[in-house]
């Protein structure tokens, strides 16, 4: 694999990637403080 | 009788004749560069922890005749025993984790993102090193640089090191340019922070949040992470795992002796033989070379170009929200930690006396710790998906 083709798959696929994951992990950080929200705090939100 | 004596006295000038030598310059220039990190470390208290340790491992390593780094000379055995197998800049990670408190972050997810726009310099980078020459392998260590994170910069070159893909000696110059531009983040970011944002965007506020995280979230959030890491870059799981580790150890709140254990007995130990051997690494004849230079330049940028991520990240955030988000908070994305966060605080309160930024800068810095083991994370995914590891 020639350096330019390594070089554009490592930025767009691992630039893509870090993005992507950690976008999954913020969505994955919010459900779970919610579901860890003591019921009390749940009801009143509701 | 005099023959012998003459034999004595010349078998102990050997060193002195080694240095006067040119086979002795460059150990003799590698003195002097021990003798620098002595002073950065001790007079400027630039990462003291690891410019000492790396230092003197250099000096011993750089004395005439020196047998340190032989098959068996104690700086090898230190080398063999946790650099060669990755194991140090691990059990560093896991002191790390035990040090780190992830509340700010689950108290603002999306601050997360700042950690993966902080990441860009290690894409970037990795683009400039390749269009210089630099073998693949040496280029993705290079770039690793930008992760602003030492133990992921020794652990992403040793691995290529120990498959004979990058010689060793990079891996201290490696080292030693991560840990310099780490400590020199807060000389680095506020000119580009100042450069590359308005007054009137410094000067916003954020609306304030509450920092309340329920407790089970807090223990939970390191399994998710693991799993995640697991599922979509498993070569990276020992970075990973390691923070991991040493965080749910602290936020678990049930094994004190063990928390107290990794952020203080195993993370010194470990950071003290890291440090010897990777200085052991620093041969004169190995490490000064042109290609050195070019790896110091080449870090430099990555560092420039994470900061220059986060605050573009932080502008369009800004646009978008009409002006809900101060776009410094983007140039703690990265993973010098808390030292980035504090930054953008002190930043802040220049343009604004009641701009208090801390909380979401922290969010922010946490987000860039993740951000930078994901990025290395998936980087060796992605070179395992291409054979090259």
């Amino acid at each position: 694999m020639d350096n330019t083709t390594f070089g554009l798959t490592m930025l767009l696929v691992g630039m893509g990637g870090t993005l992507l994951t950690l976008w999954i992990l913020a969505i994955l950080i919010g459900w779970l403080t919610r579901v860890c929200q003591p019921k009390s705090e749940g009801g009143s939100r509701e | 009788m005099s023959e012998a004596i003459l034999n004595a006295l010349t078998a102990l000038g050997a060193g002195a004749r080694y240095f006067i030598s040119p086979a002795g310059l460059p150990n003799l220039v590698m003195i002097g560069i021990s003798l620098v990190m002595f002073w950065l470390a001790i007079r400027k208290d630039v990462e003291p922890l690891l410019l000492l340790p790396i230092g003197f491992g250099c000096l011993l390593a750089n004395l005439p005749l020196s047998d340190v780094m032989d098959q068996e000379g104690f700086l090898r055995v230190m080398y063999d025993m946790g650099i060669e197998n990755e194991l140090f800049p691990l059990l560093i990670f896991v002191g790390i984790g035990s040090m780190t408190d992830f509340t700010p972050l689950l108290a603002r997810p999306k601050m997360i993102l700042f950690g993966a726009a902080g990441q860009l310099g290690i894409f970037l980078t990795l683009m400039v090193a390749l269009a210089l020459g630099f073998p693949k392998e040496l280029a993705v260590s290079v770039a690793s640089i930008g992760a602003c994170d030492g133990p992921t910069v020794i652990y992403v070159s040793n691995l290529f090191a120990g498959l004979g893909k990058i010689d060793s000696s990079m891996v201290g110059a490696l080292a030693v340019a991560a840990y310099s531009y780490m400590a020199l983040v807060p000389i680095i970011q506020p000119p580009i922070m100042r450069l590359m944002t308005t007054e009137k965007e410094r000067a916003t506020k954020i609306p304030p949040m509450s920092n309340k995280v329920p407790k089970s979230a807090l223990v939970f959030f390191p399994i998710v992470v693991v799993v995640l890491t697991g599922i979509i870059a498993p070569k990276g799981l020992p970075l990973m795992g390691a923070i991991m580790l040493g965080n749910f150890l602290k936020m678990s709140g049930v094994v004190t002796r063990l928390t107290k254990a990794s952020e203080n007995e195993i993370a010194n130990v470990s950071t003290l033989f890291l440090g010897l051997a990777i200085g052991g690494t620093m041969d004169g004849h190995e490490f000064l070379r042109s290609q050195t230079l070019q790896v110091f330049a080449l870090g430099l940028m990555a560092i420039i170009v994470d900061t220059v991520g986060g605050l573009l990240l932080g502008k369009i955030w800004y646009r978008l929200s009409g002006g809900k988000m101060n776009p410094l908070v983007g140039a703690a994305g990265i993973s010098a930690y808390p030292m980035a966060a504090r930054i953008v605080q002190v930043e802040g309160l220049k343009t604004n006396h009641q701009n208090h930024l801390l909380m979401h800068a922290m969010g922010a810095n946490t987000g860039g710790q993740i951000g930078s083991v994901m990025a290395a994370s998936i980087m060796l995914a992605i070179l395992k998906g291409m054979g090259l590891i």
